[in-house]
């Protein structure tokens, strides 16, 4: 992989329709526009994202042998325990937040974000780079452990300050049970159900649906970026306030994650496309599951914090620069 | 029912993050309420700490109770939600027909 055709991808991101859409939405918080979606167009996009590409994974599915998924699958979830640990450690170096705020952070860092993950996959195909069916199952399986672990580790960092200091407010323990609505999430659901549907119908059951679910595909993920590009907008008044070890956090540490992720998917066996996709899973930042799980398990971290890293930093990051550098990345080692 | 007639319940309401929808519904059970109405709410509070813009915001719940239950509610919230979420609550005496469906 030459530096030519790496800036080549980083150009053919940067004026992708996505990617362009999400900096308009940018610009319209700037401006003072109210480009916000309603609430329940936000929700029904989200769920045609996941199925639209749970029933594509699940049709790729079809051709792929369950001995391949094996190794990929148990590197991505040793990848998941792993990632909301460094997280935590990293930003001990970096920073001088609370035990509580890390955790919060490390839950943030350890789960996935849809949005890059949907963004890349249509950056490889837009670039005509293959990756293999299941990676859809490879972001099922990131995207709970990651935030059970930061909030553990975050527990573990109450309890002891708790023990030098006898603080009541680290007397309280984890509501599992509110927590296991946040969990067992819509997303992982429809993903499967799409995985399912998929291996089920086939490609003659997937031609079917495909006008709907296939070609207008990135046409509502632009849309849907738009919405993404106000989101993060809201939050960059935020990011001054974050500190600049948080800032170098949030930028540094989805380089060394998808680093991780691209080596880890390059020894399970994958593509380079393949690679480059659990790398992009491993970069991401969580800004649905984990902000509702966190604000649950860990009231006393703070918001402004996690927001800001995940959504105001990581996420445009990630999109703009990070999704073709672990393209590159991936195609250079494989 | 009489326009003047005398306030025979209480009328507790909650404006709290969405978030903490299931766990405050099963802690007003707990306490004894009996049924309640949740609206999705959209304000401005003095805490203004938001969990996630993307998980529907506020809500807004009223329950019809009697007044001992009213006070265990309002307890529990002082014990467990005042301190970490935004919450605003308050109770109001009301008249109600059919009173006994909220005691």
């Amino acid at each position: 992989m030459d530096l030519t055709s790496t800036l080549g991808l980083a150009l053919e991101n940067l004026t992708s329709p996505p990617v362009l859409a999400f900096a308009i939405g940018i610009i319209a918080v700037l401006l003072k526009a109210d480009l916000r979606l309603p609430d329940a167009a936000y929700q029904a996009i989200s769920m045609y994202l996941l199925l639209a590409i749970g029933l594509k994974g699940g049709v790729a599915l079809r051709e792929s042998s369950p001995a391949d998924i094996v190794a990929p699958a148990l590197i991505a979830v040793l990848l998941g325990v792993l990632i909301p640990i460094a997280a935590f450690g990293l930003l001990r170096l970096l920073t001088r937040l609370s035990a509580v705020d890390r955790g919060a952070l490390a839950a943030h860092y350890g789960s996935t974000s849809l949005v890059t993950f949907t963004a890349a996959l249509v950056f490889l195909e837009a670039a005509g780079i293959a990756f293999e069916g299941y990676v859809a199952t490879l972001l099922t399986l990131l995207e709970i452990p990651g935030i059970i672990v930061g909030l553990l580790l975050a527990r573990r960092g109450q309890q002891v300050r708790a023990r030098s200091s006898q603080s009541p407010a680290s007397q309280r323990r984890i509501d599992w049970e509110s927590l296991r609505e946040v969990l067992t999430a819509k997303s992982v659901l429809l993903l499967v159900g799409g995985l399912l549907i998929g291996v089920i119908t086939g490609p003659a059951g997937y031609a079917r649906t495909e006008p709907f679910f296939g070609a207008l595909f990135t046409g509502v993920l632009t849309l849907f970026l738009l919405e993404m590009g106000a989101l993060a907008g809201r939050r960059l008044p935020d990011v001054r306030t974050a500190g600049p070890g948080l800032l170098a956090f949030a930028v540094v540490f989805p380089v060394i994650a998808g680093c991780a992720g691209v080596l880890g998917g390059a020894l399970g066996g994958m593509s380079p496309g393949g690679a480059a996709v659990l790398g992009v899973l491993c970069a991401s930042a969580s800004y649905i599951a984990a902000p509702a799980a966190v604000r649950l398990a860990l009231p006393d971290a703070n918001p402004g914090y996690y927001l800001t890293a995940s959504l105001g930093i990581t996420f445009p990051f990630n999109l703009i620069i990070g999704i073709p550098l672990y393209v590159a990345i991936a195609q250079a080692i494989a | 029912m009489h326009a003047s007639a005398e306030p025979n319940a209480t009328l507790v309401t909650i404006v709290t993050e969405a978030v903490l929808e299931s766990r405050l519904t099963r802690d007003l059970t707990a306490c004894g309420a009996r049924g309640w109405t949740i609206t999705d709410a959209r304000g401005h509070g003095p805490r203004n700490r938001r969990a996630s813009e993307l998980e529907g915001g506020n809500i807004r719940l009223e329950t019809l109770v009697t007044d001992a239950v009213a006070t265990s509610i309002m307890d529990v919230l002082s014990r467990e939600y005042f301190p970490s979420y935004a919450v605003a609550a308050w109770t109001s005496a009301v008249t109600v027909t059919r009173v006994e469906r909220y005691s």
